[in-house]
Parts: C-alpha cells; structure tokens; sequence
C-alpha cells in the first residue's frame, strides 16, 4: 500500500544519500547508490503521479504539524509531472555521467559530483514537493548552490569564470524572490501557497503585494533564464560537463518554470497578475524576443555546446509564451513543452558530450564525418534535433501543435506565425550541425583515425531519450492528459478563488 | 483478376505502406549482393503495383476501405481511407516505380555510382511514404507523410555529396521545410480551429458560419504551405534537386514528389473547401492568376537554361501550375483534367528525364548546345524524347492532349477566356524550349554534307534504360488511344466530372 510518508521520499532520499557518497569517498560506490537513488526516486515519483492524477492533489505534514502552522509538502499533477520528468532524467544521466566525467572531471572529484548532483536533486524535488513559498526558496538555493558546484567541476578552468558568473546572477535572482515572499509574508502574514492564495484573493492586490510580485517574477525569470537575464546560461552550460548541461538543460531551468506557474497561477491568480497587472503582453514580448534572438544566436556559433544553451533559452522562451497566453490551452501547451523539451535537450547535450567524450572537441569542426564513425551518437542527435525542429511524429511537433492551437484560439494569428517562423530557426542551426556530420568530410589527422563509438553506458540512456522523443510523439495520451489535468487544475482553481473575489 | 481477393480491402491500405518497407529492409540485408539486392526492389515494386491494382479493382466497386493507426493528438486519428483522386496518384507512382527501378539499375551501374544501397532503400522508403500520402484520410496524416516525404528524400537529393550537391540539398530541405512548417502547418490548424475537423469530406469542411477572411487567408497558406507543388516564388526547391541522380530526379522529382504536392492541393481544394465552394472565396482568382503566372514564367526561364535537367526542372515548375490552374479553376471540368494531368504529366516527364540520365550515361553530355546531331549515335533515345516532349505540349497522338484539352474546357466553362490564353501561350513556349532538341539532334541546320549514318556509330544507353524507355513512351501513345480507364476512375471522385454540367 501506499504509506503516505511516500510523498517526502524523493527530498529525503538524495538527502541522506549525499553525505554517503563523499564519506565512503569510493567512485563506483558514489556511482551505484546515486543512480540507485535516483531510479528509486523516479520509480516513487511515477506512483505519485498516477496517485495525483487520480486523486487530485495529495498531501503531507511534515512531523505530523498540520498546515498552515507546520510546512506542508503538496502534489498535484502538475508538480508531479515535473518531479517524475526530473528524477527520469536524473537517473538517466547519472547513468550516463559514469564514463562520460571521467575525461571531463579530475578524478578525484568524482565522489563530488555525485554528491553535488544528489544535493542538486534534492533541491529540485524540494521545490516541486513543498506547499510552502519560503520552503520553495530554501530548496531553490540548495540546488542552485549545487549547481554552481556542478559547473565548476569541469577540468576546463573556463568554467570557474562561467560558474562565477552564474553564481552572481543566481543570486541576484535567489534574492529577489526572498524579498518578494518576504514582502508577501508582511502583507499576509502567511507562508503556505493555499493559504497566501486565499489571502491575497481577498486582499484583492495593495502596493505591497504588487511589489512582491514584481520581485518575484524577476527573480525567477533570471533562474529560469529568460531572455534578457539569460546571460549566464549559455557560458554556464559550454563550459560545465556534459553530464551537468545535459542535467541542468532539461530540469533545472524547468522546475524553474514550474515555480513561475506556481507563483503566477496558484498563489496570485491569473487573472489578478495577467489582467490587473498586465504581465500578459510583457511575458509575451520577451519569449518572442528571446526566441528569435537566441535562435539567431545558436546559428551564429561554432561551439555546439553553446549551440544547444542558446536554443534552450529560446525554447524556454516557447514555454513562456504558452503561459503568458493565459488561457488552459496555453498553459498546458507550456507545460507540455517543459515535458518535450526535458527529453530532446537532454538526449542533444548527451550525444554531445560522447563526442567531446571521443573527440576532446566540441567544436562544429569535430562533427565532421561523425555520421560514420559513431552512427549511434550522431543517429539519436538527428530524432532528438528532429524533435526540436517539431518534425511530425516526434514529441517536439506535439508542443508545437498546441502551441499554435492556443495561440489560434484565441485568434492570434501573429503570435502562430511567430512560433513558426522560430522553428524555422530551429532547422537552420540543428540541420548545419547533420549536414556537417554526415556530409563533410573528416580531417585527416592521426587522433582522428581512431575515433570510434561511444561507450554502451553513454549510449543507453542517451536513446532511452531518443526514443522517448519518438514514443511521446505517437502516443501523447500520457504527456498530455498529465499537462492537460495540471492545466485544467491551475487554472480553475485561479477561477474559483476569483469568484470569491 | 484479383490476387489480393483473400485479403481484407481495407488491409490492402496497410500493405501498400507496409510493402515497400520490408522491400527497404531486404535491399539493406543484401547490400552484399548487388543482383539480389535489386531484384528485391524490382520484387517489391511490382508486388506494389499488384496491390494498387487490387484496390483499384475495389474502389471500381464502391467497396470501402480505410483503416485506422491510433491517435497522436486528441480527437485527430492517423487514418487512412482509399478514395479515387488517391488511387489515381498510387496508380501512377507504383507502377512509374517498377519502371524506374529497371533504369536505375542501369543507370546507376552505367554511371557507377557511390552507395547504391543507400540509394534503394531511401527510393523505397519514399515509395512508402508517398502511398501513406495517396491515402490518408485526414490532413493530419497527409502531413505527417508530406514531411517525412521530404526528409526521407534528402538524402537522394545530397546522393553525389559534393559542394554543389549540399547546396542544392540546403535549398530542398530549406524550402521544402519552410513552407510546411510556416504555412501548412499554420493553415493546418487554422482549419482544426476553424472547422473543428481535419477529415477529408466530400464537399468540404467549412460551411457558412464560418469567417469568409479566414476561410480565405486558408487557402493562400494552403497554397503556398504545399511547396512541393512549386507555385511561384516558392519553386526554386526543384532545380536544386536536380543535383540528385536522374533516376531521382525522374521519379521523384517528375512524379513522386512534385506529384505528392499537387495531389496535397487538389485533395485539400476537393475535400477541405470543396470545389462548388472555391468560387465564393475571395483569394481563389488571386491564387489562379499567381499559378497562371507561374506556368507563363517558369516555361520562360526553362528557355534561358541550358543545362538539360534544369530545363526540364523548369518545365515541371510550369506544368505542376497546370493543375493548380485546374484545381483553382472550380469547375468540375477542370478538377478533372488537373487529376489526369497528373497522370499524363508524370508519363511525359519521365520519358525526358530517363532520356536526360540516358544521354548522360551513353555521352557523358548534360547541356542542350552539346547535343547537336546526337541522334546519330543515339537515335532511340531522342525518337523516345520526341514523343514524350510532344506529349508535355499536348499534341496528338500522345496522352498530354487530353488533359490539356480539359483544362482548357474547363477555363471556358468557368468563364476565363484569360486562362485560355495563357495555356495556349504555354503550349506554344513549351514547343520552343523542347522540340528544338530532338530537331536539332536529327537534322543538322549547317547544312554540312556528312558521311552516310550507319549502325557503327551507335552508342546507346544500357539495355535496361532502353527498356524503362520503351514503356514509358508506350504509355505516353496507350493514354491518348484509350484514356477510358483513367477517365472512369476520375469521374469517380466526388464533386469532379469530365460531363460538361451546364
């Protein structure tokens, strides 16, 4: 049966399982019991999304102190979805990380790498997990400290500046939205989201509160890297290993959306921030921009990593526009993306990282004739870049289908256009990458002789990813009917509470 | 006869996606035995045509067939339904497959290309496509095949995988790309938003209640969304594609491919607006005179090319137009001599384009001004070459008249005497830039007293190429003498008669 002490397990158990892994200070140790971990987490997190998908939201006092008082911890389908997006990916490249760190972090360092990825799940799970907004900072802070230390690991030294500077701007963001749920707490004097709901319902919006809300949404904004505070993302994921960019690429900026959604849809409402404050037409602006920017960035640069971290701004930029639309359909079209666009990012940072990993190199010049010598790496790299392109049949062509509807829905036929238009951008920076693997030629040099196929550990879990892009293109009744109820959920509870209002 | 008659119809539909699939699968399994290998997809091609043959037998008798994958997105199925316009196209490019398999053989042998393997197997995962295209029951599916339709080509397209080869395979996939993601796509779900349905319906899907702009603004991006039909200024996509093989080229680029977009356009004029609707939209006499414009333009460039394929890539550009003139026409006349041009057309084409591969093979020689006098030494190719340029102008005794000679009834019915001019014109342009080689080939203008011909100098292309020649010149002369067949199963489709309604 299903005790309910289940639901505080995937923030537990990377928990104490981090310590462990520097204390035994044992590589393959460090290795099985974090992918062990994470699996576990993964498999509770299915469970609890069915349960939620079921059951609606469930819920959970930590030591027995009953909400508002004690800090309670809070499913529903949404933040279910993501929590079994995130510790799926996780398993996968912990899995992966194994053979892949071992050219690209000191080998001593290993054992930190697991633990800094544990923490890093840690916080992740915290945030989807809690019902509380000061929780929520908490958790956000112990997987962005993480994650810095994630970044800085790699043995190139030029992550210590791309981490540094990530360090700053994290912080400037972890503080916003400390003073914006402090300046909410002053306002309300609470700090559980159902219960700063019902308030602010009825305070019906004051100087204070405006604020607050203002802070927030910056602060977030910076974490979840949308354009124009998306400055640090790209030096940060160039330069950390590729276990990490692929990692952070497809949860942490994800959950970072999460808690936009969470902030806008459940503790302010909807129709207070997107009407009353007009953030529609403002959120709306930027994904636009970011997307067409950061696209025309990524065709710009010779560096495929960084390739990848400007697309993913700009497909952060998709979800965006799908939550500014403010509207079910809009709402669940982002959601969906967060979903799709976990699985493709994932599995292009990973079949990057195994050419760096047999390359050295991750510059475009290192794709040449990589169609030959490694068919399995550059094959799962084109169904993942397909999937990013939303070529029919692969999960990417399911966001965009409904991004395009709910922007139609609502007879915008501009803002259709524009989604459009940008995956057009999207063909031209992945298809430059295909065409230079499999129709250049190699450069003929001995180190190039005997570059051959990644290893079985790399390959798996990178096309778990590929084929999972394939799998949620043809059958999207799980994707969407979790995205759809989560949506559905968000929006009519913003409802009811603005019918108190 | 039927040799399917033990199979359930509907699964025919499966069979003929699935069939070329297995065919793709036994060509990588005997990459190591070049005649095995292609008698599989010679096997396969004609196992193909046994299968379209039997649903044509079905469709006949008003048996119905269709079939269902499962849904993808809520509420919209991938499905597949046999309806006569698709039938009709399968019909056409199954059996042009069994005929260009027999030349590619010879081509690709004559010519010793790279990577025959990968050559076979992306031809028949194209095949399977384009019969999923032939098929599908709702614009969703067709879609999906239009897409993979176009990926699954591009390799072809980059077959030589030289510079010139990349470009052109830039230029294909951008176009090609662009305009279905931009435009089709878009229009796509415009209708689902629009009409609440993405199903193929005889008459159409959008009625009155719906906004005429909208509805209108539908067919532009519909128009245009289909790139692989070529409308001007979106054509430039098929003279880069030449750069492939001329098997490709022939096939694909004269039939399958260019084929599968203006067979998008009439299904989507046939069963999404329904063609007694077309004439209520705004953009529809738009949309006509851009495709009239195309045919006159494109017939005018093909003069200026001097580069055999590209010529005749120009010439395709301009006669895809032909049946979207058709389709835009909105008579019923009209409808049908835009679906048997697209019958006559594809058996014309791939008679100057398997000339066009011979000629390269057997002289290694691609520019029209070096071909002076080369019936000497290849004189079945170029009789071959005059019967299918006569038969693209629309003379008799070849079958282009008869799709020609409908069109232009249509246009009268539909009163646009306009239309029938600019057909006249095209015709009149199409003499100028085809028949001028196979004159030129046999007769020389100088004058020079040459040295009686004889056999010796006779330098033909393979066997194999001659005989793929020999059909499709055969077919060009059948279709004129008895197009009946054809006829009946284009009255077949809904709203479309050859009978003069008046």
């Amino acid at each position: 049966m299903f005790g309910q002490h289940f639901l505080i397990l995937p923030v537990v158990l990377p928990l104490m399982a981090a310590p462990l892994c520097i204390i035994f200070g044992h590589r393959l140790f460090a290795w099985l019991l974090a992918t062990l971990v994470s699996g576990l987490s993964f498999v509770i997190s299915i469970n609890l999304l069915l349960a939620a998908l079921e059951q609606g939201v469930l819920s959970y006092a930590v030591g027995g102190w009953e909400a508002p008082w004690g800090i309670e911890v809070r499913l529903d389908a949404a933040s279910a979805m993501v929590l079994s997006v995130v510790t799926g990916i996780s398993t996968l490249v912990l899995i992966y990380a194994k053979a892949s760190i071992e050219t690209e972090i000191d080998t001593n360092q290993h054992t930190l790498f697991y633990t800094a990825h544990l923490l890093c799940l840690t916080g992740l799970s915290g945030i989807l997990s809690t019902g509380d907004a000061f929780n929520l900072f908490v958790f956000l802070e112990i997987s962005s400290l993480a994650t810095y230390t994630l970044v800085s690991l790699a043995s190139d030294k030029r992550c210590l500046t791309a981490a540094f500077r990530y360090l700053v701007m994290g912080t400037i963001g972890a503080t916003f939205i400390l003073i914006g749920v402090g300046m909410m707490y002053m306002q309300t004097g609470t700090l559980n989201m159902m219960d700063l709901a019902d308030r602010i319902a009825e305070i019906g919006g004051s100087r204070t509160l405006n604020t607050g809300l203002a802070f927030i949404l910056v602060g977030v904004s910076i974490k979840l890297a949308l354009f124009p505070l998306h400055m640090w993302l790209p030096p940060a994921y160039t330069h950390a290993p590729s276990a990490v960019s692929a990692f952070l690429a497809s949860t942490a900026t994800k959950v970072a959306v999460y808690v936009m959604v969470r902030f806008i849809f459940t503790i302010y409402g909807a129709e207070y921030v997107f009407h009353t404050m007009g953030m529609d037409l403002i959120l709306l602006l930027l994904a636009i921009v970011a997307i067409f920017k950061c696209s025309f960035m990524a065709m710009a640069q010779s560096n495929v990593k960084t390739v990848l971290a400007y697309s993913s701004v700009a497909q952060i930029g998709y979800m965006i526009l799908g939550i500014s639309l403010a509207s079910a359909a809009g709402l669940m079209a982002g959601l969906l993306h967060v979903f799709n666009h976990a699985l493709m990012k994932g599995a292009l940072f990973m079949a990057v990282g195994a050419v760096l990993y047999r390359t050295g190199s991750v510059d475009i010049k290192a794709f040449r004739g990589l169609g030959k010598k490694m068919p399995f790496t550059m094959a799962a790299f084109v169904i993942a870049g397909m999937s990013i392109v939303g070529v029919p049949l692969t999960a990417g062509f399911v966001s965009k289908w409904y991004l395009v509807t709910a922007a139609l829905e609502q007879q915008n036929w501009l803002v259709a256009f524009l989604i459009l238009l940008g995956s057009l951008l999207a063909v031209i920076y992945i298809f430059r990458i295909i065409e230079t693997a499999y129709l250049k030629k190699p450069i003929e040099s001995a180190a190039n002789k005997d570059i051959k196929e990644a290893p079985l550990l790399m390959l798996v879990p990178m096309w778990v990813l590929a084929l999972a892009n394939i799998y949620f293109g043809l059958d999207t009744s799980l994707s969407v009917a979790a995205a759809e109820s989560t949506s559905n959920w968000l929006v009519f509870s913003t409802l009811s509470e603005g019918g108190v209002q | 006869m039927n040799l399917w008659s033990a199979l359930d119809p509907s699964q025919l539909i499966n069979l003929t996606i699935s069939v070329p699939l297995i065919g793709a699968a036994a060509v990588v399994l005997l990459a190591r035995h070049p005649n095995w290998r292609e008698t599989a997809s010679i096997t396969t091609a004609v196992i193909l045509f046994t299968l379209v043959l039997a649903i044509t037998e079905h469709t006949f008798n008003q048996v119905p067939m269709a079939v269902s994958w499962g849904s993808t997105l809520p509420n919209i199925n991938i499905a597949f339904a046999v309806e006569p316009l698709g039938v009709l196209f399968a019909l056409v490019a199954s059996f042009l497959w069994i005929i260009t398999t027999i030349y590619a053989i010879g081509y690709m042998r004559g010519h010793k290309e790279r990577k025959q393997t990968r050559f076979f197997l992306c031809f028949a995962l194209a095949i399977s496509t384009v019969m999923a295209i032939c098929f599908s029951a709702n614009l969703l599916t067709l879609f999906i095949f239009y897409e993979l339709l176009t990926l699954s080509t591009y390799p072809l397209v980059t077959h030589a995988n030289t510079e010139a080869a990349k470009r052109g395979g830039r230029v294909y996939l951008g176009i090609l790309l662009g305009t279905s993601v931009a435009f089709l796509l878009f229009a796509m779900v415009g209708t689902w938003v629009t009409a609440g349905t993405l199903d193929f319906t005889p008459g159409g899907v959008f009625n009155d209640t719906q906004s005429k702009g909208m509805v209108a603004l539908l067919l532009v991006l519909f128009c245009y969304g289909i790139g692989k039909a070529a409308l001007m200024p979106f054509h430039r996509w098929l003279p880069a594609a030449m750069v492939a093989p001329t098997p490709v080229s022939a096939l694909l680029h004269a039939v399958a491919v260019v084929k599968a977009g203006v067979f998008s356009i009439l299904k989507v004029v046939i069963y999404i607006f329904g063609i007694d609707n077309l004439g209520q939209i705004v953009t529809t006499d738009l949309m006509l005179y851009i495709a009239a414009a195309t045919v006159l333009l494109a017939s005018c460039v093909a003069m200026t090319k001097d580069n055999l394929k590209a010529r005749l890539a120009y010439s395709t550009v301009s006669q895809l137009s032909y049946i979207i003139v058709g389709a835009l026409l909105a008579t019923s006349v009209a409808a049908a001599g835009a679906s048997l041009h697209i019958v006559t057309h594809a058996v014309g084409k791939i008679t100057l384009f398997f000339c066009a591969g011979a000629i390269m093979v057997a002289c290694h020689k691609k520019n029209v001004s070096e071909m002076v006098g080369l019936g000497r030494q290849m004189p079945l190719t170029m009789i071959a070459f005059a019967i299918g340029a006569i038969s693209i102008i629309g003379l008799p005794p070849m079958a282009g008249t008869w799709s020609k000679w409908y069109l232009v009834v249509g246009a009268l019915e539909a009163d646009k005497l306009i239309i029938v001019v600019v057909l006249t014109i095209s015709s009149l342009l199409n003499v100028a830039y085809l028949l001028p080689l196979p004159i030129k080939a046999f007769f020389n203008a100088l004058g020079e007293k040459q040295p009686p011909w004889s056999w010796s100098e006779v330098k033909e292309a393979p066997l194999l190429i001659l005989i793929a020649l020999a059909v499709t010149t055969s077919a060009c002369l059948a279709l004129f003498f008895n197009p009946q067949p054809v006829i009946e199963l284009i009255n077949l489709i809904p709203g479309v008669s050859t009978e003069i309604t008046r």
